[in-house]
């Protein structure tokens, strides 16, 4: 069991290099259950990289990740998001060709064992509906159901890929950059649903919304070049003088 | 979805049932196990993205593996087709396993590599007689009931097995597993983070189109009474995508169009003078450059504009045919 004090998602001498060149380097991460934790930096700093190596996208270089307590370090990709730690991506990852609909039906099906199902017809997908509806209720999708994926608007997709994921109850969110490109009404939008989904969950979200990061995160990293700068609450970070020179003084607006 | 089949589907059968007063049964079996080898074919490039380069192999070890059946172990032609579609799936599953993992060139040379191995390994085993085949084959009574030495009977249990097979695509194609293979061709890494194991999907996808390939020789070897090296010839391989491309990507009548245009054009042109090869040829560049959806893509797309319009520009017929064609 985890308890508050040990780590949910634990990480130690993360490092993944590039021929030469270290993308992240020997970075420790600890996320706590239940905790809504946000990892910024500048452009470059090695979030993407971090989020698939955590995942298991990529292969680390050298280092040790732990999920509540198991080794996942080599573990494939999918056995990690069956686990219960799901990611979302950083440009919307819907299947734009399926309704909206049948993208959560897709997200239902292997755990509701559904998945290679062959010998029956797709009505046998009907019963995955009513949950279906609910989560896309959550996102304010409803309207939506049986609309074309790829046609709906930038920031609906985001909450249709936020519903998918939420599909599989995750037991820890990776979120990657869920506010990139939104205007202001989609940001307070999807603020107020992270909140919601965190109520619940560990979340771990790379952010460059600063506004957002400040209202959601209980403890925030800062990554510069692939190493942890500083790491703390929002009010400490802002007061962390390297953190200011490396990242808050260009760009704040908080 | 279902519905806007079922015309074109049952008009389909009534012209097959009706069709041996015009030619010969045999000519149409020919067709028939070439649209079932292309429909097999066309399981993996349509719907799961992958392109082939070696299908022949699994037709030519259904031919071989029935002419086997009958021509020395006297099998049943059922239990015959049953052992050729076995074969065909296990060796379908093991060249799968091999080649799933790769995607787009890399899948095409690879399995046009083992396609190949299969090739040698038939010319040089024993069991195949080599340059000559497997012949004296009699394909005796089916279910013990159907004499298939009577070229008609023999003609309408092919077009009932074929038929059979058919429903069976349309199923895998319409059911839940089917929707996780549209999936994974729309976005592979969205279904990797949803938990799915996509190597394992396409595996299963390749060994049913392995065996529905083998089912095709099997179906030929019995009704042609002879199984040779023809079969497994990369020629094979290829003829078999040149069929789907120009029956049409993504429609599931696409590649019986195809087999029946490519078919019926090698039959009339084996009959003249013309070269074959510099014709089909040129009426596969045809179909590449006008109608990009291929026949059946384009007979449906000017359907369905006549009706109210539902289709988009980026479709999943273009995009499959532009990823083809790219």
């Amino acid at each position: 069991m985890t308890s508050s004090q040990t780590a949910f998602l634990q990480a130690r001498g993360l490092t993944r290099e590039f021929r030469g060149f270290y993308a992240v380097k020997d970075l420790d991460l600890d996320i706590r259950a239940g905790q809504v934790h946000a990892l910024i930096g500048p452009n470059g700093a090695g979030k993407t990289t971090v989020f698939n190596l955590l995942t298991r996208v990529l292969d680390c270089t050298e280092g040790q990740i732990r999920f509540d307590g198991e080794d996942i370090t080599r573990m494939a990709t999918h056995r990690v998001a069956r686990l219960g730690l799901v990611r979302s991506f950083q440009i919307s990852s819907v299947f734009p060709a399926l309704s909206v609909l049948e993208n959560i039906r897709v997200a239902l099906q292997r755990p509701n064992g559904l998945g290679m199902t062959w010998w029956r017809s797709r009505s046998a997908l009907d019963r995955l509906d009513e949950r279906a509806h609910a989560l896309l209720l959550d996102v304010q999708l409803g309207d939506f159901a049986h609309s074309r994926a790829g046609d709906l608007p930038y920031g609906r997709k985001r909450a249709l890929e936020i519903a998918t994921t939420l599909a599989l109850e995750p037991r820890m969110l990776l979120l990657d950059e869920p506010m990139a490109g939104m205007g202001t009404e989609d940001v307070v939008h999807v603020t107020e649903l992270v909140r919601r989904v965190a109520r619940s969950r560990t979340v771990l979200m790379v952010e460059h919304n600063l506004k957002a990061v400040a209202e959601l995160s209980d403890r925030i990293t800062v990554l510069a070049r692939g190493e942890k700068l500083a790491e703390g609450t929002y009010d400490e970070i802002r007061a962390d003088a390297e953190v200011r020179r490396a990242y808050l003084g260009g760009t704040a607006h908080a | 979805m279902l519905r806007s089949h079922v015309l074109p589907v049952l008009a389909l059968l009534v012209l097959l049932c009706i069709a041996p007063l015009v030619f010969y049964p045999i000519f149409l079996i020919k067709l028939l196990c070439f649209a079932l080898f292309a429909a097999a074919f066309h399981l993996l490039l349509g719907y799961v993205g992958l392109l082939s380069f070696g299908h022949a192999a699994f037709f030519g070890t259904g031919a071989y593996m029935c002419a086997q059946a009958l021509a020395r172990w006297n099998l049943a032609p059922e239990l015959a087709l049953l052992f050729a579609v076995a074969v065909s799936a296990a060796l379908g599953a093991v060249i799968g396993f091999l080649a799933v993992r790769r995607q787009g060139i890399y899948f095409a040379m690879i399995t046009l590599a083992l396609g190949q191995m299969v090739y040698f390994i038939y010319l040089q085993a024993p069991f195949t007689g080599g340059e000559d085949g497997i012949r004296g084959i009699t394909p005796g009574h089916f279910l013990g009931v159907v004499d298939l030495s009577n070229p008609l009977a023999l003609y309408f249990t092919v077009l009932a097995v074929t038929t059979l097979a058919f429903a069976l695509v349309w199923r895998i194609v319409q059911s839940p597993f089917g929707m996780i293979l549209e999936a994974i061709r729309e976005n592979e890494p969205r279904a990797i983070s949803l938990g799915y194991n996509p190597t394992l999907y396409k595996l299963a996808a390749f060994t049913f189109s392995a065996a529905l390939a083998g089912l095709a020789g099997g179906l030929k070897a019995m009704s042609f009474q002879i199984a040779t090296l023809v079969d497994v010839t990369w020629q094979m391989s290829g003829e078999v995508v040149l069929m789907t491309l120009v029956g049409g990507i993504g429609t599931f009548l696409g590649p019986v169009v195809g087999a029946f245009i490519i078919g019926g054009l090698e039959q009339y042109l084996a009959q003249s003078a013309l070269p074959a090869p510099v014709i089909l040829g040129a009426a596969f560049i045809l179909c590449v450059m006008l109608f990009r959806k291929g026949v059946a893509g384009t007979a449906k797309s000017l359907l369905q504009n006549r009706a109210p319009k539902r289709s988009t520009p980026d479709n999943p017929e273009t995009q499959a045919t532009n990823r083809i064609v790219k």
